[in-house]
């Protein structure tokens, strides 16, 4: 591999591993910001995936090219629904927040499986979708010499969304009316009460925009890599954006950049036994590389990442 | 304090009367099908469903066909299978299915080997079938395939095939069963030309497709443009990666355990080679009628290879020489004139 293939290959497999991260740590980011904790994100994950495959499916004739991308809007909204269960519980009735994040991590499959027996009669796997999300050139940027050709070419539009996304809900959060009440929500939910805003109003769209960007998070995984949808489709990656989440800072950026850093790693491991001198290295190292890089770059890099502080917590509206 | 107690105490209650309604199910069940017991059977997965498009599918497969052969029905008394989606599964779904009073019990894959080892042991009376490993008990019959065969025939194929001179294989993880597809492919792709190098690489996980398809991007922009999986549901990732290539320049995928040309149909084709087909569903059919015919090869190892017809490969996209390349070494196997390897290691060099 000469190069530019080797640089190629290493920012597409970076970016596909990683688009589907970074969607649910962003979403990830909306919740906790408000004060809930969401380790349900791999369960919305799950309904995501199930959801757009279904739709992709079925509607493909339908709508020829344009199919996976409504189907990343199907699953978002399939994952608002489904997260819909986390805000009543935690929010309404008070339970613990982990609980239940848990329930639908342990409900999510099943149910998926479950449903897609009743739809494709009695098998508990779809079928392979004929619309996959696939890797694009991006016309324009492509043309540009060296970094066109490592960028833009055959690489993961959906990536470079979750990116403008990632820059947007920093901007929303930090210095929007509507970022802020959410963080105070999350920060001190008494005193944000105090002046009158509506606390459980606020918790609820945080959750809901992690259901939104999290079932987002699961299409994109299956109509990009699994292409159809099974017990195995979404395996941890809802719990790696959870970490994704807390390596950022619960910062919408910085939860990106994390979710892309796990995908660098993940490459790298792959890509280096292309490379002349490294490929000598023994192959345990390579497949320890992305834990052991992780490792060191939390501890000597980042430093004590600090959550919101009412985050978990439930707000009783007294009188 | 009092209300955790009293809560404990309801939840305690609740799960006495859901065990005895599941008491009461199974008693009623088994008594309804005293004719049939006799051949029962069923079958407990891997991992995955019946439906893995794979290694469950063709096994379930196999005892459907026995099952309707037979005129029985999926149930109790017939035949039926217990889905494990985790190692954790297994042996909860083993005794299900003792307690359900099936006859034989088929585990699919070497990962039951312990289980079905501790099952074999506290119910004597059962009968056992392991596939893809082997376990030596008086009533479990072990069922072995010679994959190496199917994968040499693979190796011919790609090397028949290849246009850059460079192959690939991703195996799921290192052991007995990946290690013989391997050696296979890589001393049939030798066989047909020593200069054609084979780019080995594990996932080191059966599913993980987003590492599968890392892997098999890797590989394709490395101008390798033939890639074998053995890779289970990693594999789903090969044929996405391809997917993604084809557009570009011309690569292939070679499948495993089914025939998995529906999973290499793209807009402008199909990127399917050929497969390796594992016939799970020939050797459970065949135990199945063994057990009925009071014949069944408790302590023994079967083994499926080529001429058995255990393994194959389907002809997919194969092009007219290819086809026939793989036909003669095909013969040559089954002649016993070419012995495959079974571990990498034994490969010459």
């Amino acid at each position: 591999m000469n190069l530019i293939t080797l640089l190629l290959t290493v920012v597409s497999t970076t970016l596909v591993y990683s688009a589907p991260m970074i969607f649910t740590a962003i979403g990830g980011t909306f919740s906790e910001r408000s004060g809930i904790v969401n380790v349900g994100l791999e369960g919305i994950m799950v309904m995501g995936a199930f959801s757009s495959v279904v739709f992709n499916l079925f509607t493909a004739k339908l709508f020829g090219s344009a199919t996976p991308w409504l189907g990343l809007l199907v699953g978002g909204l399939v994952g608002v629904l489904f997260s819909l269960m986390h805000a009543v519980a935690t929010i309404n009735w008070r339970t613990d927040h982990i609980i239940s994040g848990t329930v639908l991590n342990l409900m999510a499959p099943a149910l998926g499986v479950y449903l897609s027996k009743l739809i494709f009669d009695g098998k508990g796997q779809t079928d392979v979708i004929q619309r996959p999300l696939a890797n694009v050139t991006i016309p324009g940027l492509s043309d540009i010499p060296v970094v066109g050709q490592i960028f833009f070419h055959n690489t993961s539009l959906v990536a470079y969304f979750g990116i403008i996304v990632a820059v947007f809900s920093w901007w929303v959060l930090k210095y929007t009316r509507f970022g802020l009440r959410l963080r105070s929500v999350g920060e001190h939910p008494e005193a944000a009460d105090s002046v009158g805003i509506s606390v459980y109003r606020y918790r609820y769209m945080g959750v809901m925009l992690s259901g939104l960007l999290g079932g987002i998070g699961g299409a994109i995984m299956a109509e990009s890599i699994t292409l159809n949808f099974s017990i195995s489709t979404i395996v941890g990656q809802g719990f790696m954006s959870l970490a994704a989440m807390i390596f950022g800072k619960w910062n919408p950026i910085g939860a990106m950049g994390a979710a892309i850093f796990f995908g660098f790693a993940q490459s790298l491991a792959i890509i280096g036994k292309y490379i002349p001198v490294i490929a000598n290295v023994p192959n345990v190292w390579f497949t320890l590389a992305p834990y052991l890089i992780t490792i060191i770059v939390l501890v000597a890099f980042i430093g004590k990442s600090q959550a919101p502080a009412a985050d978990g917590s439930t707000f009783i509206k007294s009188r | 304090m009092k209300i955790s107690h009293k809560f404990g105490l309801a939840a305690a209650i609740a799960v006495m009367g859901l065990s005895l309604v599941a008491c009461g199910s199974k008693g009623s069940s088994s008594s309804a099908s005293n004719k049939t017991v006799k051949y029962s059977a069923a079958l407990v997965t891997d991992g995955g469903g019946v439906d893995d498009k794979s290694f469950n599918q063709s096994g379930w497969e196999g005892l459907e066909a026995w099952g309707k052969k037979n005129g029985l029905k999926k149930g109790v008394g017939g035949y039926n299978y217990a889905q494990s989606n985790s190692d954790a599964d297994f042996t909860p779904n083993i005794n299900k299915l003792i307690q359900a009073k099936y006859k034989t019990i088929f585990g699919i894959g070497y990962k039951l080997e312990s289980a079905i080892t501790n099952a074999a042991k506290a119910n004597p009376k059962t009968n056992f079938v392991i596939i893809d490993d082997v376990i030596n008990r008086k009533n479990v019959a072990s069922v072995t395939f010679k994959d190496n065969e199917g994968a040499f025939l693979a190796g011919v194929a790609a090397a028949k095939t290849t246009k850059t001179k460079k192959v690939g294989f991703i195996g799921g993880q290192h052991g007995a069963v990946i290690d013989r597809f391997e050696a296979g492919f890589r001393q049939g792709v030798a066989a047909v030309d020593k200069n054609i190098s084979v780019d080995v690489k594990y996932a080191n996980d059966f599913s993980k497709p987003d590492v599968g398809q890392a892997l098999a991007n890797a590989m394709y922009n490395n101008n390798e443009d033939v890639i074998y999986q053995a890779a289970g549901g990693t594999g789903m990732g090969v044929f996405s990666a391809a997917k993604n290539q084809i557009k570009k320049k011309k690569v292939w995928v070679i499948g495993v355990d089914r025939d998995q040309t529906a999973e290499g149909k793209y807009s402008g084709g199909n990127l399917t080679l050929t497969s390796t087909v594992k016939g799970v569903d020939i050797a459970v059919e065949k135990l199945a009628d063994d057990v009925k015919n009071n014949d069944f090869p408790g302590g023994k190892t079967i083994t499926y290879g080529l001429k058995e017809k255990g393994v194959k490969l389907v002809k997919g996209n194969l092009d007219a020489a290819a086809w026939k390349a793989v036909q003669d070494y095909q013969q040559q196997i089954i002649d016993g004139k070419i012995k495959v390897a079974e571990k990498p290691s034994q490969l010459k060099k």
